[in-house]
């Protein structure tokens, strides 16, 4: 069968340079479907972010903004309307959350990762993929018996139930991911450190952390995205004004008589910049990781 | 545990890793001390924001009542049959084009590797905003789409969110553009793992495009898809932020699914265990494909 396609000769030529040139234009296509699909609603987002009037949208037919200005983003920097009144402070919230949920997601998931991974203790899959439990029930379905128990541990309307959420439901998938990469890793050289005499911990700070540094900045990357992403336990866990984030604020518009939508675009333009930059700067190593996985294979 | 697809997937350096995880299997006293105390800190946090929780949950929607009255009231029928729906046409939908995409990112182009960091934007771009962007696209004539329909081809577009239908669908094509991404960047590294040889020789076999995507492919990523399409479904029942700010629900309710409905009776009817309940009755769904995720990983290792 292997050679019957390669001995087909010249005849086969034109038609064979008229599939490339086919196939290339179809990826062209495809790549320019790709593009307008991904920008189409961040572009949505510049436009009504762009528009200059408070109040209603008039942009029936208007595909570009007639009279383009940063009004509203100036407004939403000096925290000039009420409800962006505590923007900054409400910035600094969502800030914390994100990074405490990935240091912590990445602590705690590399520990257990490790020990799940690296000391196979011989308890079987039941043990190993018991974190894989907590997707049996979803996070929006816990959130109702979360808001009762968080007044029980004394946490309720505290940033920390946030993190305490979020780390919950980012663990499982950075341990599953962590020990998935971790097969890339030859065990010998555990071994060989425990032959020196380095202890547990010494293996896992010498050894572990820094070879599994690609997969830890994907997992961290996951976390933060996820605790950037969530909104429902924000929206009920914070009823301050001075606790609550950007995204519980953003929301918040929806709820107001007036319509300032220009500087609700604009709040979420903002609020958006920090993870697309974090991700950015990550994704040097996420790729760094996928790619070492490839040679290996 | 062992395939042949593990070998692929991870390199030669495992076959020799099996006879060895026997040796590791047997640890000493105070390594295994040490394991124990390394997972202390999750079966802490599991104890205490998992288990406890489920528990409490499960408690309050103990009355067999509450799921009397739900099966009677026409809008929770009408919620798992949305339910069902976004979660079986997003997740299928969004998988298999993130799995043919995949593909399309592999290509060696210099524009195609400038297309992938736009591509991921949207993973990248949160989702409060990007989906209140979505419910102002398609708020109707003032709305971006609508706009355009009408400047370019002079069409009156529809009011989305007044048909059920419409409005589903603009729910599950919002899900889609946020997590697509997500899980093409997975199978793009799943293919990375793929020895080049095994293309190479699929080459010279005369499989390619289709073929070589059937018979080549999509057996060696398999597993993965598999896992990864079961994990979305876990997470997609219980997506709430999609449906509560893409449709919002609109028109009167008819396109909530079963995470907007449970906060729905829980905070704005302020009957909890009604809520409970309503999210509970997911559970008979969920646990068995917790299980066969569970028992996938463990018979066969998969490369995320």
């Amino acid at each position: 069968m292997s050679v019957a396609r390669t001995s087909g000769g010249p005849a086969l030529r034109p038609r064979y340079r008229l599939r490339r040139v086919l196939a290339e234009v179809a990826s062209v296509t495809l790549g320019l479907v790709l593009l307008i699909w991904s920008l189409t609603p961040v572009y949505n987002m510049l436009l009504i972010a762009l528009d200059r009037d408070e109040g209603d949208i008039e942009f029936e037919g208007i595909i570009w903004p007639p009279d383009p200005s940063l009004h509203s983003f100036y407004t939403v920097l000096t925290q000039g309307y009420w409800l962006v009144e505590d923007f900054w402070h409400q910035f600094g919230n969502s800030f914390f959350i994100g990074l405490m949920t990935m240091f912590l997601t990445v602590l705690i998931g590399s520990l257990a990762g490790f020990a799940f991974g690296r000391m196979r203790s011989g308890k079987g899959w039941l043990v190993v993929n018991a974190p894989l439990l907590t997707y049996a029930v979803p996070a929006s379905f816990l959130v109702i018996p979360f808001f009762r128990l968080m007044a029980s541990y004394g946490l309720s309307n505290t940033l920390w139930a946030i993190i305490a959420a979020n780390v919950t439901f980012a663990t499982p998938y950075a341990i599953l991911i962590l020990q998935q990469y971790g097969k890339l890793i030859p065990i010998e050289l555990d071994e060989a450190a425990q032959v020196d005499g380095a202890s547990p911990v010494q293996v896992y700070r010498r050894i572990y952390l820094p070879l599994m540094t690609p997969a830890l900045a994907a997992v961290g990357t996951y976390a933060l995205l996820l605790a950037w992403n969530e909104y429902l336990y924000q929206y009920v866990l914070l009823s301050s004004t001075r606790n609550m984030t950007v995204a519980v604020a953003i929301a918040q518009f929806f709820n107001s008589d007036e319509a300032p939508w220009n500087y609700m675009m604009a709040t979420a333009i903002i609020y958006s910049l920090p993870p697309i930059v974090i991700f950015y700067a990550l994704r040097r190593y996420m790729a760094a990781g996928l790619t070492r996985g490839a040679v290996k294979g | 545990m062992s395939s042949t697809q593990q070998v692929l997937a991870a390199g030669p350096g495992v076959l020799n890793r099996r006879r060895r995880s026997s040796w590791h299997r047997h640890l000493h006293g105070s390594e295994f001390a040490w394991a124990i105390a390394f997972v202390v800190p999750y079966a802490a946090v599991f104890v205490a924001f998992v288990v406890y929780p489920i528990a409490y949950g499960l408690w309050m929607a103990r009355d067999p009542s509450l799921y009397r009255d739900l099966i009677a009231n026409p809008l929770y029928a009408q919620t798992v049959v949305n339910t069902v729906l976004y979660v079986g046409l997003g997740v299928n939908v969004k998988m298999f084009l993130a799995l043919l995409l995949s593909g399309f990112f592999m290509r060696r182009r210099w524009w195609i590797k400038a297309l992938l960091p736009v591509y991921i934007l949207p993973w990248a771009l949160p989702a409060i905003p990007a989906f209140v962007s979505f419910h102002w696209m398609l708020i109707g004539e003032e709305g971006l789409v609508d706009s355009v329909l009408s400047a370019l081809f002079g069409i009156h577009g529809p009011l989305w969110f007044n048909d059920r239908r419409l409005a589903l669908g603009s729910n599950i094509v919002a899900y889609i553009w946020k997590w697509m991404p997500f899980w093409t960047l997975t199978f793009l590294a799943g293919r990375m793992a793929i020895p080049q040889e095994i293309y190479e020789s699929a080459d010279v076999d005369g499989a390619s495009g289709c073929r070589r995507f059937a018979h080549v492919i999509f057996p060696l990523l398999g597993n993965l898809y598999l896992v990864c399409t079961l994990l979305s479904t876990l997470w997609t029942v219980g997506d709430f932020t999609t449906v509560y700010l893409v449709s919002e629900g609109a028109p009167s309710y008819s396109t909530n699914v079963l995470a907007t409905l449970g906060i729905h009776y829980a905070f704005e009817a302020a009957q909890p265990s009604l809520g409970v309940a309503a999210v509970m009755s997911a559970l008979p769904v969920l646990i068995p494909i917790v299980i066969i995720l569970m028992r996938t990983l463990r018979t066969r290792e998969v490369q995320l």
